[in-house]
């Protein structure tokens, strides 16, 4: 006979909380599951009281959602907890962002509101920011429209099934090009399609498109993640929990 | 001096590299000092990928007691794979340590880590992209001090170019008496250059300068004698030995990486040294005698570390864990402490005992008895009476099936193949062993979901262990001993289907061999493997065989000998060993008598419990057994979850 644990089941969730934290610096090449491992080992270290699965290997309830790729940075990445004692969001805020090292910061913690439907379903979008270093913005800013004169722009990826071909133009919802001579920044917004369209997605699109070819690895940051609004904006995925009434005690920030 | 950050230049290239995170340092408990605030620099590096060599508890141990000195600083390097380096040298980027990436090269001193001989081409490799010339005598008094420790450097032959110094036995005192005399050296201006340090390092207990020692070789290539080029530096270099381990709890702040590593666990070393006596075991033979921590010691390192770290499991580490004397009422006290925490406890591999399934199953007393690991390491009784490690078939096929009586569903079992007067018979023997095992299990536990995995590598003779002189057994003969297990285990498929056999085959052993009990002139082989583009031994994708093979073929025919010579070659009583210099405290006597036993097949006891046995060590270095039991019990702790919490809302 397998052996089952002894003693009552695990206590159950009562209260549900949504984080954003970021990716920052050096960290900005910490993978999802290294950003998973720090996270749980952080919860540990700052003892909150997390609502556990049952059985033999009971796993902490976190959920994670739409993570940004290794190599970028991110001001916008979610997570959920299940917590079996009820807490003050912004003291398990405070506390876990004290466990966790520097560069995974927790900007902000809401508890989800009843009948908001899931996190995962309000990240429709993200807004990307990349910094092209020895790019001219000229020279980006005609690439960029040719992309977006583009009807298709086919990219190959590669995904754990082999490669697969994705249309980053389709995903693609708007572009625009800043900066100054020599160092170009290209801000983007991508619609959430599978697989995922990532920075370096559209950037070889745009080497498809327009032969556009950084002398420098380019630098992604993901500045926010939400739900696109009707005119093609990121809106900020944590609104519907503050509206639900459940307010973060801390100075929400704005995405 | 103003020591500059690579991170700028090293930043592009990560982006372009696999598991970047592994280079980028951060990790929780590292820690930074400003460089000129200190009179001492040392790089700690461990000569294999970061993934292996973070969890290392050696290191650790050094970075924290160096770090914890107000006049030295402690920062970490680890092996960069080939996909960096390739980078680094396009860009120009050296070495770098991970805590503010500074170059390798502006350190006082490399301290690297030897578990296993295989590092050895990564040592290269590292030296070469810090731009530390490969050679201890091309180096100038700018260059740091390269300084080899762990198991492997009792014999420090083969590696003798490359390292200025090598030292022996346990760092946590050595590398402070290091550090005082590199400071003193500086502070007055660096008199003499860098062979007055060498020199006056090589006068610190525990030691050794190898370019202060001169070899001799007879017209049959063996050594004739090793000799001191200066007078001022001892003829034989003693090990060193730390005791009362309660008063090094150390690590007290375990590192946590981001990144994956081989150990997602906290350890804590809970004795040291064995005296069982396993003639194969060089760990056991040359860090005797046994230095327990007392129970209430462990405890307060299990706590401080969970507390420090956020890890869910804990290792309770040594050579043979549940010899301690006060394992029992460690394990339900422990037990007690952490049940209901999610906290895991375990011990790593275990001799055969009923005893120790008792203690797992305390251990995991509500958690999942997934796996339990032993190491009969021999497979007939024959053999295990030669290696002396005996337990009777009987006494293992019990021992096994409580465990999967007690609920473990799995069970590996550690062997060795290839040990001195083995034949297939001892072998085919793990066959019918694992088969009884599944039988007996099934029965007992009334379930044919149980599983044993046979887990078994070529047996590698080691300097300072009684099969120091053996012939070590072909990889042909490993090879075909393995192929015959596989065939037997499978023959009866019913059985054969419940157990799993996992090996490695016999080529890598030979080199590790080679590296093992090797000589000065091997060094010239590591030069060679290495500029040919070896490095990463330790992982089959990237070890060639046929590299080090043709490598020793060229480099070792000028000297008469070659690579069967030092490794199939069964040595003589009085044959001059590269090692005979290197003092582990065992009497070369008393290993050559333990080695006849060992043909004899006759067993010695263990010194804990028995009388004296004459070994050597205790009276050579001026140590005893320290052990327990202390009576004293685990204070009982404010329990985890207790703690601060963050207030619950008021609702």
């Amino acid at each position: 006979m397998a052996r089952q644990p002894d003693g009552p089941p695990p206590p159950p969730t009562v209260q549900k909380l949504r984080l954003r934290y970021t990716k920052r610096g050096p960290l900005r090449f910490a993978s999802h599951r290294d950003l998973a491992r720090a996270l749980e080992r952080a919860l540990r270290r700052a003892q909150v009281p997390m609502a556990f699965s049952a059985g033999f290997s009971p796993h902490p309830k976190i959920s994670y959602m739409g993570a940004a790729p290794t190599g970028a940075a991110s001001e916008a990445e979610y997570v959920e907890i299940g917590l079996a004692v009820r807490c003050d969001p912004e003291a398990v805020r405070v506390a876990l962002d004290a466990s966790l090292p520097p560069g995974i910061d927790v900007l902000e913690c809401v508890e989800a509101g009843e009948g908001t439907g899931g996190l995962a379903e309000r990240l429709d979008g993200t807004r990307w920011r990349v910094d092209l270093a020895d790019v001219d913005p000229a020279e980006l800013s005609a690439a960029v429209e040719q992309l977006l004169a583009a009807e298709v722009a086919m990219v190959a990826k590669r995904t754990k099934n082999g490669t697969k071909d994705v249309d980053v133009r389709a995903a693609l919802v708007s572009a625009s090009v800043a900066g100054e001579a020599g160092r170009a920044i290209l801000h983007v917004v991508v619609r959430q399609v599978t697989p995922t369209v990532r920075p370096d997605d559209v950037l070889a699109a745009l080497a498809a498109v327009a032969d556009l070819h950084p002398p420098v690895p380019p630098r992604a940051v993901r500045e926010a993640q939400g739900r696109l609004d009707g005119t093609g904006e990121v809106t900020d995925p944590l609104e519907p929990d503050r509206e639900a009434g459940s307010r973060c005690q801390g100075e929400p920030q704005p995405v | 001096m103003t020591v500059e950050s690579l991170y700028p230049r090293l930043e592009p290239l990560l982006a372009q590299v696999q598991k970047p995170i592994q280079y980028v340092g951060g990790e929780l408990n590292a820690q930074t000092k400003p460089w000129d605030d200190v009179a001492v620099h040392w790089a700690l590096m461990y000569p294999d990928a970061y993934e292996v060599g973070l969890p290392n508890q050696g290191l650790m141990i050094l970075y924290e007691v160096l770090n914890e000195r107000p006049d030295a600083l402690a920062e970490r390097t680890y092996a960069v794979w080939p996909d960096l380096a390739a980078l680094m040298r396009e860009h120009g980027v050296g070495q770098f340590t991970l805590e503010n990436h500074r170059p390798v090269r502006d350190f006082d001193v490399l301290g690297v880590s030897f578990a296993t001989e295989l590092g050895y081409t990564n040592l290269l490799e590292a030296l070469d992209l810090a731009g530390v010339p490969l050679h201890a005598v091309d180096r100038d008094e700018t260059h740091p001090v390269v300084v080899a420790g762990g198991h492997a450097a009792f014999n420090p032959e083969p590696v003798a170019d490359f390292v200025d110094c090598a030292v022996l036995g346990d760092g946590e005192q050595v590398v402070g008496d290091i550090t005082d005399v590199v400071a003193a050296w500086k502070d007055a201006g660096r008199p003499g250059g860098r062979t007055e340090l060498l020199a006056r390092l090589a006068r610190v207990e525990g030691v050794y300068v190898p370019q202060f020692y001169a070899v001799s070789y007879l017209p049959d290539g063996t050594i004739e004698a090793f000799t001191r080029t200066r007078d001022d530096v001892p003829a034989q270099v003693a090990k060193r030995t730390v005791m009362d381990l309660d008063e090094w709890p150390y690590p007290k702040q375990p590192l946590v990486p981001l990144a994956e590593s081989v150990h997602e666990r906290m350890s804590v070393e809970i004795f040291r040294g064995c005296t069982r006596g396993c003639r194969f075991c060089q760990a056991g033979m040359i860090t005797r005698p046994v230095r327990e921590r007392t129970i209430t010691g462990i405890g307060s390192m299990v706590d401080t570390g969970l507390k420090a770290t956020g890890y869910q499991e804990v290792g309770l580490l040594s050579l043979s864990s549940a010899d301690h004397s006060e394992i029992g009422q460690l394990a339900k006290e422990l037990a007690d402490r952490y049940e209901g925490t999610n906290t895991g406890l375990s011990l790593p591999s275990t001799r055969v005992d009923a005893f120790n399934v008792t203690l797992a199953n305390e251990l995991s007393r509500n958690g999942r008895r997934s796996g339990l690991t032993f190491a009969p390491e021999g497979g007939s009784e024959r053999i295990r009476r030669v290696i002396n490690k005996t337990v009777s078939k009987d006494d293992l096929v019990r021992t096994v099936t409580t465990a999967y009586a007690n609920g473990w569903r799995q069970v590996k079992l550690y062997f060795m193949c290839g040990l001195p007067t083995e034949t297939d018979e001892d072998v085919l023997e793990i066959a019918e062993l694992a088969t009884e095992v599944i039988r007996a299990g099934r029965e007992a536990s009334g379930s044919k979901d149980i599983r044993c995995t046979v887990s078994i590598g070529g047996f590698v003779p080691k300097p300072h262990t009684p099969f120091q002189w053996a012939s070590q057994a072909s990889a042909e003969t490993i090879d075909h001993r393995l192929r015959v297990l596989r065939e037997a285990i499978n023959a009866d498929r019913r059985l054969g289907r419940s157990i799993g056999i996992r090996y490695h085959d016999g080529k890598p052993g030979i080199i590790e061999g080679l590296l093992s009990r090797g000589d000065r002139r091997v060094g010239r082989v590591i030069e060679r493997v290495w500029r040919d583009g070896g490095h990463f031994d330790g992982w089959s994708e990237h070890f060639s065989y046929d590299r080090w093979v043709a490598a020793a073929a060229d480099e070792l025919a000028p000297f008469g000998v070659d690579l069967d010579w030092y490794t199939t070659r069964e040595r003589g009583q009085h044959e001059v060993l590269p090692w005979d210099h290197l003092e582990s405290g065992l009497d070369k006597e008393w290993l050559w008598d333990d080695w006849q036993d060992a043909i004899n097949e006759d067993e010695v006891a263990d010194c804990r419990w028995t009388p004296c046995y004459d070994c050597g060590v205790c009276p050579t270095m001026g140590t005893e057994i320290q052990i327990g039991p202390t009576g004293r019990s685990l204070i009982p702790l404010t329990p985890v979850g207790a703690g601060p919490r963050p207030a619950a809302h008021a609702h």
